[in-house]
């Protein structure tokens, strides 16, 4: 079963829950892997603390061009749709960086002029935690203007979807690298804060849910700050609220200092365990739809 | 005419609430900058919600070229599928190809069952490459384009606003930002605004590279936690790529005293200058609620005097021309 914990706002608990989660399955001796798919600023390895010990490049396979046999035809660059192909007076030139990798150019080059040459956009990283966690996550290289390969090379790496259970935490927001992170996932562990901006960025993550049409379900973080607001649309659209998890210096402080959230309150193991169990039925009647 | 952005590696750090307040006291009457507002975050604009803008024009943005494979022409070759490299093309024996073909039958003019077995591009993993359109033997396949988003020009109670929403699962949000910016841009320039004020996406990728690119200046809003630390290195990275100066102000400064030691200590290494620690005040959340920025709602919170302290700070090293 895969779960993908998504959120369309950053900083509403994203982490904290998808690490309580794989910590709760861990310790119930439920085999689980945990990806972290926020490669533009992952973070999830603060808490599981892994040891990082498999790496593997993630690259892009960007056309080189064979002066010799390029006759400047120009037909390279028609069929690229990312302008990552021009050909002036005659020579073709490559520009890498607009290169999403689809081999068109390849394709249809008649002279046979154009092969595919690796480029290193990010690193993957991965290891087994302490308790057991098989843990990988995506580093996206500094200036690098695209996530997606990453994730889905993130999402490919090794024996990681093996596991009974893979827990995703994904980035946020709701465009391109969101749905790459839930693509495939059984379901959509939502988390939000219960304020105007939470609720506001909600309804995004929640459109995309029903965009790719996975069963969601949805966890408030920092319950006591805000407004109802939150509430009520959960109830107006009819997404099941699993869990509240309070407003609390403890909590905060904690995560500061980087521990986990069944770290700084063990009794959430529980709660964590009928969670899954929850999860578990919303996905399979979510599978019926 | 000067650009400052306001980024934080991370959502959630406060970046939309520095924004807010900076924008409350850009337009003072003693401010030393005439500002235009631009909400760089399309993914999740928040800014609009403490800013209560009227929208004076809405465009929408096309975007998202996606292939359409025509079943009367198709001959069923499986080409397209074997060339597409983003898993967009399936046949509908997949489950997941299926049920998007399941809808599209279901929404045809002539509803026809069973199901044809042929392939079927899905819409939100096609990344509009065109790949199997020029392979296609038969001409079978075509692309079409379609609205995204909108971007708006608002007038806000503190001057003119560029923002803009992207439809949830869709991509483009760079190309997106960039125009939300160049439009803020242009009227600054039309009009003889001295500054413009961007608030920025979180993350390094694509949104937050077409938001940097042009900044003067930026401001970076840092969350001293074990997370909050590891995000800002890499933002501060990004900037530095680009060739952008940037600032560091600690949010929540308080709440975890290790993490913002950590944080001045590695800023004076790498000669970033800190230009505030705000404090952690759940006032902030309550304007929030409100739809007020801090510095209106409370100015005697001690997050609005933080603040205060660091937008005087920031408009003094941005009138003395820190970037030329």
């Amino acid at each position: 079963m895969i779960i993908a914990v998504a959120s369309g706002k950053g900083g509403t608990g994203k982490t904290t829950v998808a690490t309580a989660l794989a910590q709760a399955l861990a310790h119930a001796d439920i085999s689980v892997s945990c990806l972290d798919c926020d490669v533009e600023g992952p973070n999830a390895h603060i808490f599981i603390r892994p040891t990082l010990d498999h790496h593997k490049n993630v690259d892009l396979l960007i056309p080189e061009v064979d002066a010799d046999l390029c006759n400047g035809c120009g037909k390279c660059a028609e069929v690229c749709q990312f302008h990552a192909i021009v050909v002036l007076g005659g020579q073709t030139l490559v520009f890498p960086e607009l290169c999403h990798g689809c081999g068109s150019c390849t394709l249809v080059c008649p002279e046979k002029a154009i092969t595919e040459v690796p480029r290193t956009l990010g690193i993957l990283e991965g290891g087994l935690s302490p308790d057991g966690i098989n843990f990988g996550h995506g580093l996206l290289n500094v200036g690098e203007p695209m996530a997606v390969p990453v994730i889905t090379q993130l999402k490919s790496w090794r024996d990681y979807m093996d596991a009974e259970v893979v827990i995703l935490d994904s980035p946020p927001g709701a465009s391109c690298p969101v749905v790459e992170s839930v693509r495939g996932a059984d379901f959509v562990l939502l988390v939000t804060e219960p304020t105007p901006f939470g609720l506001h960025d909600l309804r995004q993550a929640y459109e995309l849910t029903q965009e790719v049409d996975i069963p969601a379900g949805l966890i408030i973080n920092r319950d006591g700050i805000g407004d109802p607001g939150v509430d009520v649309y959960c109830q107006e659209v009819g997404l099941p609220v699993l869990m509240k998890i309070p407003l609390e210096r403890e909590i905060g402080q904690g995560i500061a200092q980087g521990k986990t959230l069944l770290e700084i309150h063990p009794e959430y193991q529980d709660a964590f365990q009928t969670l899954y169990a929850q999860i578990a039925d919303l996905a399979a009647n979510g599978g019926d739809r | 005419m000067k650009q400052l952005v306001i980024l934080s590696g991370k959502g959630g750090t406060g970046k939309t609430s520095v924004a807010a307040a900076f924008a409350h006291l850009l337009s003072l009457d003693d401010a030393p900058f005439r500002t235009v507002l631009a909400d760089a975050d399309v993914d999740a604009s928040n800014l609009e919600l403490v800013l209560s803008p009227k929208i004076i024009t809405r465009e929408s943005f096309r975007g998202g070229l996606y292939a359409r494979i025509d079943w009367n022409t198709c001959i069923d070759c499986g080409i397209c599928e074997q060339v597409c490299r983003f898993d967009a093309i399936g046949d509908t024996s997949r489950p997941q190809f299926h049920r998007l073909a399941a809808r599209r039958v279901a929404q045809s003019d002539t509803p026809s069952s069973p199901i044809p077995e042929l392939p079927i591009v899905d819409p939100i993993a096609c990344d509009g490459c065109a790949a199997c359109v020029y392979q296609c033997p038969v001409d079978a396949i075509t692309m079409h384009d379609q609205v995204v988003g909108e971007w708006f020009r608002s007038e806000s109670r503190y001057g003119p606003l560029f923002h803009a929403s992207l439809r949830p699962a869709q991509e483009n949000s760079g190309k997106l930002v960039t125009l939300v910016k160049q439009q803020a841009r242009l009227l600054a320039l039309d009009e003889d605004y001295d500054l413009v004020l961007v608030d920025g996406p979180p993350g390094i990728g694509c949104p937050v590279i077409s938001a940097v690119s042009g900044a003067d200046m930026a401001l970076i809003v840092a969350e001293p936690t074990a997370a909050g630390v590891h995000d800002m290195h890499r933002v501060l990275e990004t900037t530095a790529h680009f060739g952008v100066q940037s600032l560091v102000c600690i949010n929540k400064a308080d709440i975890y005293p290790k993490g913002a030691a950590e944080i001045e200590a590695f800023c004076r290494e790498q000669a970033v200058q800190v230009v505030g620690r705000i404090p952690f005040d759940t006032t902030v959340t309550e304007a929030m609620v409100q739809g007020q920025p801090v510095t209106l709602f409370a100015p005697d919170a001690p997050s609005s005097r933080a603040l205060l302290e660091v937008w005087g700070q920031v408009t003094a090293l941005l009138q003395n021309g820190v970037s030329p």
